[in-house]
């Protein structure tokens, strides 16, 4: 199963993923699909230092599918994290 | 209304100073999370699912209108234009932004809130009954004693950090709305042989993993007593409390650990070299909190029955709302108007900027620039007066704030659930939606009776589940939300903790579950019996055997 590192960033707590850019994106799209355990042990080393950089809070590596291309973690959980309320889907923003 | 004397400003002012430099010392990396945390906790500031979620204590429910319109401001300004009222008394914000919060603090200071204590293992947000000094079956205003304990446990250096967190609840009526045999303390004011008020203690209630009703501890306390007695409480607590594992951490697991007597006997010990000390209560320091509880000017008016009972024969729909939302004033010619936060659909607790400013112009324009939050999630005016009543129904009705279902199925108690809450192992919201949406049928409504439906996302309880006519808990099974039915539970002060119905339900199954339950209980209730009743007499098997099949009984 692919993965993804997702966090909080610690100035606004806005939910993001690590993206190739090694920087930290709000949209789960513009995030890091991790397709070996080696990729996600050497991501998560750049997650952890980021974290002690105090740009993120809390890294950690999800489970994602592809559909259609588009990505979803596949805990209930972490999709709300990264889309939002299911109650409040007008206030998604990714 | 009490107003913050020059200590309360001082230190609160001074408060948001100190939390300004810690977050700037936490964003210039000087402080690790670890160290943080504990920090920006103490000021009511989670990491939530989404982001940072702000906890907001509005003490014993009581609101001026100004600080109402703060919140709106708050949540227009910092957040995506709502809030969300708590079981607690409290609003919480969810995207609050770290950065941004020393500010927010800032503005709330200015009106005389805070955060302070809304979390972290010391004395929470104290509650106490919403009608408090306007109910007509009360003895007393609760709110008085409330505030003393607020004072006294306000960063208390001995109670900061307790094993565990440590709620209060008070109520001066009989009828008991705040809930307080689910509380670490419940006082309820009583009187004694002599006619004297003061205090039933109760003791180790609370909700959560290990669910109890609380014990009576002291049968009646005078009021001078309070601080000492409930230091005591708390310093056997803070002494004996399990520190070494936080699912028995609370003062519940000790108490019916140890058993009432022998918590109280360590008590009574304590107390005996505290009770005439420092802490007992002058008369005069009682009166001067007082004062800041006095009713306002009221008119001198009469009942406007016969004028209400004109109306509400012309118009159903106002009669219906007079009947379920309105309750009865002390003072003749006013009313107690309940403001439901319950339109069918709606997440319960919610309440959007706009709404909450109107709400506030209302209590400035019908209610004497009061309002209420009730643990229930809803917001009560208590000083309208009776021949307004008419207009104030309908500018409730155009911002949907006048659905006629207070105590009714559809006034659903709903934590945030895994919409929000980090710690949450399903969706409660959608459950709450779902019911309501299910029962918007005003007459069937009321033909069903009072009748509470509390959820909770997570064995945490704080949509009170165990304490619910019908409470709903939702579990996750291997990655599957699913939701296990009690019935019979009660936070009234005749409480008692629902028993479990039977295997867990998907989402989709819960409100035909309720409506099998409903429709079972309409069989078999007697006149005017509510369901709780007709469970207390009857039992779980007719319920277990509706929502499951007769194969249930034979299992």
């Amino acid at each position: 199963m692919p993965q993804m590192i997702i966090a909080n960033r610690l100035r606004d707590g806005v939910v993001v993923f690590l993206a190739p850019s090694e920087g930290w994106e709000p949209a789960i799209g513009a995030g890091t699909l991790i397709e070996n355990e080696a990729e996600a042990t050497r991501l998560m080393a750049v997650a952890k230092r980021h974290e002690g950089e105090c740009q993120i809070i809390d890294p950690q590596l999800i489970e994602v599918e592809v559909n259609d291309g588009k990505l979803r973690p596949t805990a209930i959980r972490e999709a709300i994290r990264a889309f939002g309320p299911t109650v409040r889907t007008d206030l998604t923003e990714t | 209304m009490y107003r913050y004397d020059e200590f309360d400003s001082r230190f609160v002012n001074e408060r948001v100073a100190q939390f300004r430099r810690q977050v700037k010392r936490r964003l210039g990396g000087e402080l690790t999370e670890d160290q943080f945390r504990p920090l920006r906790l103490m000021n009511g500031l989670y990491l939530q699912l989404h982001a940072y979620m702000l906890r907001v204590n509005v003490p014993y429910g009581t609101l001026s209108s100004k600080q109402m319109r703060k919140f709106a401001y708050i949540a227009r300004t910092y957040d995506k234009n709502f809030g969300h009222f708590t079981t607690r008394q409290n609003i919480q914000y969810n995207w609050i932004k770290l950065e941004e919060t020393p500010d927010i603090l800032q503005h709330l200071a200015d009106v005389e809130v805070t955060g302070i204590q809304s979390s972290g293992n010391c004395v929470r947000n104290i509650t106490a009954d919403q009608y408090a000094g306007r109910a007509k079956d009360e003895l007393a205003d609760p709110r008085v004693y409330c505030e003393l304990l607020r004072q006294y446990s306000f960063l208390h250096p001995e109670f900061s950090y307790l094993p565990r967190k440590f709620k209060i609840a008070v109520t001066g009526s009989p009828n008991d709305r705040a809930a307080v045999a689910v509380h670490d303390i419940g006082l309820r004011m009583h009187k004694n042989e002599q006619g004297e008020i003061g205090f039933e203690v109760l003791v180790g209630g609370g909700l959560g993993r290990t669910p109890y009703i609380g014990q009576t501890i002291r049968k009646w306390l005078a009021p001078e007593h309070l601080l000492s007695y409930v230091e005591s409480i708390l310093r056997i607590y803070n002494m004996q409390g399990r520190r070494d594992n936080i699912h028995k951490a609370r003062i519940k697991i000790i108490v019916n650990q140890m058993g009432i007597d022998k918590y109280r006997e360590l008590v009574d010990q304590d107390w005996e070299f505290t009770k005439n000390g420092v802490l007992k209560v002058p008369d005069d320091e009682v009166a001067r909190i007082d004062s800041y509880f006095a009713p306002p000017q009221y008119e001198k008016l009469a009942d406007q029955t016969d004028a209400l009972a004109k109306i509400r024969s012309g118009d159903r729909a106002f009669d219906r709302w007079v009947r379920g939302n309105v309750i009865e004033h002390k003072v003749p010619g006013y009313a107690i108007v309940n403001v439901s936060l319950k339109a069918p659909g709606k997440v319960p607790g919610d309440i959007t900027a706009d709404k909450m400013d109107a709400v506030a112009d209302l209590a400035d324009r019908y209610s004497l620039g009061e309002i209420r939050v009730t643990h229930r999630q809803n917001l009560v005016l208590v000083d309208v007066k009776q021949s307004e009543l008419y207009e104030l129904w309908h500018k409730l009705a155009e911002l949907e704030l006048a659905t006629p279902n207070l105590g009714l199925l559809s006034d659903i108690i709903c934590c945030p659930g895994l919409d929000y809450c980090a710690l949450a192992n399903a969706r409660s919201i959608p459950i709450a939606q779902d019911i309501s949406r299910a029962f918007t049928d005003l007459d069937e409504l009321q033909k069903i009776g009072q009748f509470t439906i509390n959820i909770s996302g997570c064995m945490n309880a704080c949509g009170h589940h165990h304490v619910g006519h019908i409470g709903i808990l939702g579990v996750d099974k291997r990655g599957e939300e699913f939701f296990q039915l009690t019935l019979g539970g009660s936070s009234d002060q005749h409480a008692s903790l629902g028993d479990r119905l039977g295997p867990g339900l998907p989402q989709a199954e819960v409100p035909a579950a309720i409506r099998k339950i409903v429709d079972a209980y309409l069989v078999i209730r007697q006149q005017n019996e509510r369901f709780l009743d007709t469970y207390r007499r009857v039992g779980i098997e007719p319920f277990k055997a509706a929502v499951y099949g007769e194969e249930s009984r034979a299992a």
